[in-house]
């Protein structure tokens, strides 16, 4: 330190810390650093957090200790200090838990940590091959706890009494477990179903083995047993979307995908997401992801993985261990966390069902990652991220988003945080619907917030709207793709005009037709679409989605080639009559959405005709680029659109072969939507350019554009504490519903009209 | 056709096509209203307005479709239809030739029915101000002795029956009015439901919780509105509902689905569980209800969501749906 050491003065301060700060270690970390700093005083939660008095001689310095010592789990938002006299006390207490309206929050889910690793295999510790060893810089938070303040009380550990050792370890300041709500051990706690070693021989059998984990149930089998994956594809009734495997650690993982340091950290991370890798060739089941180049990867970070893995080592030596693990889901529906749940509707799906004491309060799904242009970016955000705030960084009222109706999230704001629910799914079925209802209810609870006004799409029918209508509040309706653009404009906190490229599926527009390849310029006052993709016929609604053979029809139809659809897009049985249709001139809905002329690129190339899964088409064609390159003239810019009839025509000329094809349309979307967005950018004269929608999770395109733009003298902005797909829509409703309020813009508020 | 001064001699024509159309005694008595006697037992009436375009389509025009509509809205509440009312709004310009095929076809459908058009009104206005013709009918019908059928009757586990395929309607409009061309030419159902209900009333009559018939919005919007009133859900059964090849071919080219597609012809009735088989029976036996099905069930449900179990497996929440079927996948 640079100032002399030992000051002469006793000064007494008050520290109000904000932040994640309950349930993380933070007060015994306080009492540990005081002690070493011989400072009196006290530290105690308090509804707005952790508030700390210290007196002593090296009082001035402690904050700085503070912010750079913090336990790896706890977040500091701010810290207030107020100076006060010296009262003379000689001691450092903790002080018991004040209660009152919170300010601070539950903390997300973690892996187990290095700590309690190294309990769970040390036989001497009475943590020995305990499924359930955690402390305060590991396990549950989020998917156990109920509702602030965070004590043992609220959480799903309530009903299990401490043991004395717990009580003991519980108790005391200097212990890793002091105030660990979820502690527990072989004597008090929690227990597995089953032994360990007896799944592993299952797994090791070929059984498909339903396991409850930290947010949910699980399906599990060998990654590595064709027939095993063939039947839980069979009874799943999930032809061909991929699964996700999971491995024990770093070292497993590097035998079967290549790894970049980035994806590592990823992997490694507290939250221990799903991150989706290249595979390499050869080392599993090639049933795991047909057709895709990347698999989703996930390390074992709940202690009943690690046991699982190590038993399972024991079968083969050669090979890491590497099983499929899935969320046990019935299709569509959100995952199982509960036990009677799990009996009633997995037993058709799991040979075996192994369950624990333990209840999921709140369910979340693993999180889904992947890098791209160098750092994570989110497919799904849940596990491990949730309730994590996302920083507006101004006060504003309290707004609840009810997202989009797929990959529903919601996202509620408290002063100027915004927290994003986990992943909820498609609204499309009863158990999902209550799913986002029981999601509401929990964040509110755990944020204990009054909420003012609700937010949503402007899509008449969408469930999620009605679920904003729901609540009383008024209601700020925000175009789909401004909220996509809204969303990366709030978490970068960009300031002034901000040009958005919002590259999507579908979104109602604000003139009612298909909205979905659109270029917004968002200011702080209001925003406006400055131009769009080149409209192409959307015949059949969200039939068109799932069968790309029929983008690929109106894409020739609108390139002027619609006599080549018989022969390109080989035979299906709805082809004559829709070409018939075109040629008698029906004008089916239009689309200005990117993600459908991917369906039409992916129909054309041969690539894919009627999807098994939702972006199937896509994704396949993604998998098969080799070097993105343009097509000189694939593309023309005229009054803000942008047509790439030309690259459709040339994607016709077949010979080349389908990773030509993917070759060439990634590279020309690239180079044309760079283009397009300097102009669009030159013209409102802001450098920031946002860019968004769900085509912005294809990892060539979204790194490829990022470093186009830059070439173009501008600044590109990725989704990054959000995902860019519909599950990010959410934070984007309540982030510009919160501008509009605040600008009082009441005009944008609800005035009912005759429709 | 014109509006304003000159129309005395207008007024005298417009109305000779339809006292000549609809000719029954109380038009011919040419009073601004019609008298009846009625005998004892409780009266149902109801009105409704029909704006469709086109005015004429495989199967029927807006004409027929006002008579059918009217009776089979009285017929919903287990009431045999006994005399209708119609009311014109026509645009200036609109072709006489036209207006007499409407009120021919409307003439006709009441009298198949046996349930005369007694009273009317007919007003021109300005072109543009109107599309075309805007029909309103009324009805009054008396209540079938001893049935009281209500919205909020609807308890779990009571059957759902389906008196026939749907989709016909919406989509016999919708092809004509995109100018579509299939193989098999799909009509309107659009067909007066009164002698079927007495069928059903005959056979099953007190085990009859209510009847419904889908018609805008279609058996999804019908369904939700049951359930809403009588605070229940639905589980219905995709595989059960009855619906003709080239309608489902056609929802499937234009990626419509059939559950929101307009009928013109079909009721839902909600039967207490003993009595659906009478029921379906009885209906089977009728020219209108040969293809009459048990599509589902009456399931408590505090969100009262209609369901369905997909072909593919699963459960789906079938909603309603505001205004046109709109694309949801992003
Ligand atoms: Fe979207
Ligand atoms: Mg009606
Ligand atoms: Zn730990
Ligand atoms: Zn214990």
């Amino acid at each position: 330190m640079a100032q002399p050491a030992g000051s002469e003065v006793r000064r007494r301060f008050r520290l109000r810390v904000r932040g994640t700060v309950q349930g993380v270690g933070f007060r015994p970390f306080v009492y540990r650093l005081a002690r070493k700093m011989r400072l009196s005083g006290y530290v105690l939660n308090d509804s707005a957090g952790v508030l700390i008095e210290i007196e002593g001689l090296d009082a001035d310095d402690f904050s700085k200790e503070l912010r750079t010592q913090a336990p790896p789990l706890a977040r500091i938002d701010a810290v207030d200090l107020l100076e006060l006299a010296p009262v003379g006390d000689n001691r450092f207490e903790i002080l018991d838990s004040l209660a009152g309206r919170s300010a601070t929050r539950i903390g997300a889910d973690a892996a187990i940590c290095e700590e309690c690793q190294r309990e769970l295999n040390d036989p001497g510790s009475r943590f020995f091959g305990y499924p359930f060893v955690n402390c305060t810089q590991c396990g549950p938070r989020f998917t156990i706890t109920c509702a602030l303040p965070y004590d043992r009380a609220q959480t799903s550990m309530a009903s299990f009494s401490m043991c004395g050792a717990c009580a003991a370890d519980y108790d005391d300041p200097e212990n890793r477990r002091f105030h660990a709500e979820p502690i527990a051990c072989p004597d008090c706690g929690p227990r597995l179903s089953h032994p360990v070693a007896e799944l592993a021989a299952r797994l090791e059998g070929g059984a498909i083995i339903a396991l409850k984990g930290v947010g949910g149930f699980h399906l599990l089998c060998d990654a590595r047993n064709d027939a095993a994956i063939d039947l839980l594809r069979l009874r799943k009734a999930r032809d061909q979307k991929p699964f996700a495997v999971m491995v024990r650690d770093i070292p497993a993982a590097r035998q079967i995908a290549q790894l970049t340091d980035a994806e590592e950290e990823l992997l490694t991370s507290a939250a221990s997401p799903i991150v989706l890798v290249e595979a390499l060739a050869g080392q599993l089941s090639n049933r795991i992801a047909p057709s895709l180049r990347r698999i989703g990867l996930i390390l074992a970070y709940a202690p009943a993985h690690f046991l699982l893995f190590d038993e399972l080592a024991r079968f083969s030596p050669v090979y890491p261990p590497a099983l499929v693990a899935t969320s046990a889901n019935p299709r569509g529906e959100p995952l199982i966390a509960d036990n009677m749940d799990a009996e009633l509707r997995l037993s058709a799906v799991a040979d075996l069902i192994v369950t624990h004491d333990r209840d999921i309060i709140m369910r979340a799904d693993d999180s889904v990652m992947q890098v791209i242009d160098g750092a994570p970016a989110f497919l799904r955000r849940a596990r491990g991220f949730v309730p994590e705030p996302i920083d507006l960084g101004e006060d504003g009222p309290s707004v609840i988003a009810t997202g989009a109706d797929l990959k529903n999230t919601l996202c509620v704001t408290r002063g100027s945080e915004a927290f994003l629910s986990q992943h909820v799914g498609g609204l499309d079925n009863r158990e999902t619907i209550r799913f986002q209802l029981e999601a509401a209810v929990h964040l509110c609870s755990i944020l204990d917030v009054k909420l003012e006004f609700a937010a949503c799409d402007l899509h008449p029918d969408f469930r999620s709207v009605r679920m904003a209508e729901s609540f009383g509040l008024p209601v700020v309706r925000v175009q789909h793709h401004l909220a996509h653009i809204a969303a990366v404009a709030a978490e970068h906190r960009l300031a002034g005009s901000v040009l958005g490229l919002a590259l999507d599926g579908y979104g109602f527009g604000t003139d009612g037709s298909s909205w979905g390849g659109e270029m917004l310029a968002v200011e702080r006052h209001g925003w406006r679409r400055l131009g769009s993709l080149m409209q192409l016929p959307l015949p059949g609604g969200d039939r068109a989605a799932r069968e790309p053979w029929r983008m690929g029809v109106a894409a020739l139809q609108a390139a002027g080639r619609i006599d080549l659809a018989l022969s390109l897009v080989p035979a299906h049985c709805g082809m004559a009559q829709l070409t018939a249709m075109f040629s008698r001139g029906v004008r089916p809905p239009v689309t200005s959405s990117l993600g459908r002329l991917f369906d039409a690129a992916a129909a054309i190339s041969g690539t894919r005709l009627v999807q098994t899964y939702e972006g199937q088409a896509a994704m396949e064609f993604e998998a098969l680029v080799r070097a993105p390159r343009c097509l000189p003239g694939g593309y023309a810019i005229k009054n803000g659109v942008l047509d790439f009839r030309p690259l459709i025509l040339r994607l016709t000329e077949t010979g080349s072969g389908a990773a030509d094809a993917a070759d060439l349309f990634h590279g020309t979307l690239i180079a044309g939507l760079a283009a397009w967005a300097a102009k669009g950018a030159t013209n409102l004269g802001s450098q920031q350019v946002a860019l968004s929608g769900g085509c912005m999770t294809n990892r060539v395109l979204a790194a490829g554009l990022a470093q186009a733009l830059r070439q173009h003298g501008l600044k590109p902005y990725l989704p990054r504490l959000a995902p860019a797909n519909d599950g990010g829509v959410a934070l984007g409703q309540a982030a510009y519903a919160r501008q509009v309020i605040m600008n009082k813009h009441a005009s944008a508020l609800e005035s009912p009209t005759c429709a | 056709l014109s509006h304003g001064a000159g129309g005395r001699a207008m007024r005298q024509l417009i109305e000779g096509i339809f006292h000549e159309a609809f000719d029954n005694e109380w038009l011919r008595a040419g009073n601004d209203q019609s008298a009846f006697a009625v005998s004892g037992g409780r009266m149902v009436m109801s009105t409704d307005g029909y704006v469709v375009s086109p005015l004429f389509f495989p199967g029927g025009n807006i004409g027929s479709l006002a008579v059918h509509g009217t009776i089979n809205d009285i017929a919903m509440a287990a009431a045999r239809p006994l005399y209708l009312s119609a009311s014109f709004i026509i645009e200036e310009g609109f072709p006489l030739a036209d207006l007499k095929r409407i009120a021919d076809s409307m003439g006709v459908a009441s009298r198949e029915a046996a349930v005369p058009i007694i009273t009317g009104d007919t007003k021109v206005v300005e072109r543009g101000k109107a599309d075309g013709v805007f029909i309103s009918t009324a009805g009054v019908g008396r209540v079938l002795d001893g049935l009281d059928l209500r919205a909020d009757a609807a308890r779990p586990r009571d059957a759902v029956i389906l008196s026939g395929s749907i989709g016909d309607h919406g989509v016999a409009v919708m092809s004509n009015r995109e100018n579509l061309q299939f193989d098999a030419a799909i009509v309107s159902d659009s067909a007066p439901l009164h002698t079927l209900v007495a069928m059903m009333a005959e056979a099953g009559g007190r085990h009859i919780r209510l009847m419904r018939d889908p018609t805008r919005g279609g058996l999804a919007a019908t369904l939700n509105e049951v359930a809403s009133q009588s605070k229940v859900g639905f589980h219905i059964d995709e595989e059960a509902i009855p619906i003709k090849p080239e309608v489902a071919a056609v929802c499937e080219l234009l990626g419509l689905d059939p559950l929101n597609v307009a009928n013109e012809g079909k009721l839902v009735a909600v039967a207490a569980p003993e009595g659906a088989e009478a029921i379906l029976a009885a209906m089977r036996a009728h020219p209108l209800g040969r293809e009459a099905a048990l599509i589902g069930h009456v399931v408590a449900d505090d969100y009262c969501f209609v369901q369905m179990a997909t072909s593919f497996g699963g459960r789906r929440v079938v909603d309603w749906l505001t205004g046109e079927q709109l694309p949801r996948i992003c």
